[in-house]
């Protein structure tokens, strides 16, 4: 490929990638949402994240199919207990690569 | 020195601090990403003018992929967009903290929202004490490690070990922990695994990508609805 061809390319994917993320802020920032609008999407974060989250836990990504007692849902169940009770983001992903690694160690 | 300069210095650490975590998970996917685009062809400059020009991870290891497949430009573009529709969930959940803040500055932050820094600005933003600068902060320094990650990854990333001290569980980690401050009542909790269960189950019976916007968007419509029936009998 030719440098004019990754200029398309990537200038292409740039405005699929900036539209989705721009319009919503640029029209809906300077409008008065309505209330249940508002409510909707308080619920959003703690749904999307959870997600992201829940099938790469819970499921195998290379035959897309359900796997229980994956290494990353073992560690992700002390790691979500230590953010419990600590609430400390630093402290939490420290904790969760600390016991991924020790736990590819064992299990590896 | 002045006091201005002393609140943007203390703006800037505050920005720092809060992407920190982000930083760290977005080194060693960057450098894989890098790695990738090197097999499949890339030389280091493309990838460089890829991660300036479409700051979206996920997007990124897809669109290797598909060239690595010999697929056309369109298609790659087509389905970076269908890949990246969940951020206008996550723009437009932003802009309730946005609120008349000037086009110029909402044009700059557009470009920097990915999954990680909605995640840690908004959080910050509900948490309080969190200004736009700050969160741009965020975007812009998160944005820079990955640009950087991504080079090193085509340049030398085959010479790096993989999985070093559990690095690759950092990202993970650290949106566990921010789905737990994101819990703030029994309808977040009843969202939260309701949106778990419906993403699993979305994810093992429909291919692509749509697992993520799909779940979301069902498990708060019925948290939204489940509270106002819940407040309508109370």
């Amino acid at each position: 490929m030719t440098f004019n061809d990754y200029l398309l390319l990537f200038g292409g994917m740039g405005l699929a990638t900036y539209l989705p993320r721009a319009l919503p802020l640029l029209y809906l920032a300077h409008k008065k949402m309505p209330q249940w609008l508002i409510d909707w999407l308080s619920l959003i974060p703690v749904a999307i994240l959870s997600a992201l989250i829940a099938p790469s836990l819970l499921a195998d990504a290379a035959t897309r199919s359900f796997a229980f007692g994956k290494l990353e849902l073992l560690v992700a169940i002390p790691t979500l207990l230590f953010s419990l009770k600590t609430r400390s983001l630093g402290g939490t992903v420290l904790v969760g690569m600390l016991l991924y690694w020790l736990g590819g160690m064992v299990w590896g | 020195m002045n006091e201005t300069s002393l609140k943007d210095q203390q703006t800037l650490r505050q920005g720092a601090v809060a992407a920190w975590p982000i930083c760290l998970g977005y080194f060693p996917i960057g450098l894989a990403l890098g790695v990738l685009a090197q097999k499949a062809g890339l030389p280091w400059w493309a990838v460089a003018m890829m991660s300036v020009m479409v700051f979206a991870g996920s997007a990124q290891f897809i669109c290797v992929a598909m060239i690595a497949a010999g697929s056309s430009t369109a298609a790659i573009i087509l389905t970076t967009f269908v890949v990246n529709l969940r951020h206008v969930l996550m723009s437009s959940a932003l802009a309730v903290y946005l609120q008349g803040v000037n086009r110029k500055f909402l044009a700059l932050y557009s470009y920097g929202v990915t999954d990680e820094s909605f995640a840690v600005n908004l959080t910050k933003f509900r948490e309080g004490n969190w200004g736009r600068w700050q969160a741009l902060i965020v975007n812009h320094m998160a944005n820079s490690v990955w640009i950087m990650a991504t080079i090193c990854g085509a340049l030398i990333g085959q010479f790096v070990p993989q999985g070093a001290l559990g690095v690759d569980y950092a990202l993970t980690g650290m949106f566990i922990c921010l789905l737990v401050f994101q819990l703030q009542g029994r309808i977040y909790v009843i969202t939260g695994i309701l949106a778990a269960g419906l993403s699993t189950l979305w994810y093992l019976l429909i291919p692509g990508d749509s697992y993520i916007v799909g779940a979301s968007m069902s498990a708060a419509t019925i948290g939204y609805l489940l509270k106002k029936r819940y407040r309508r009998s109370q």
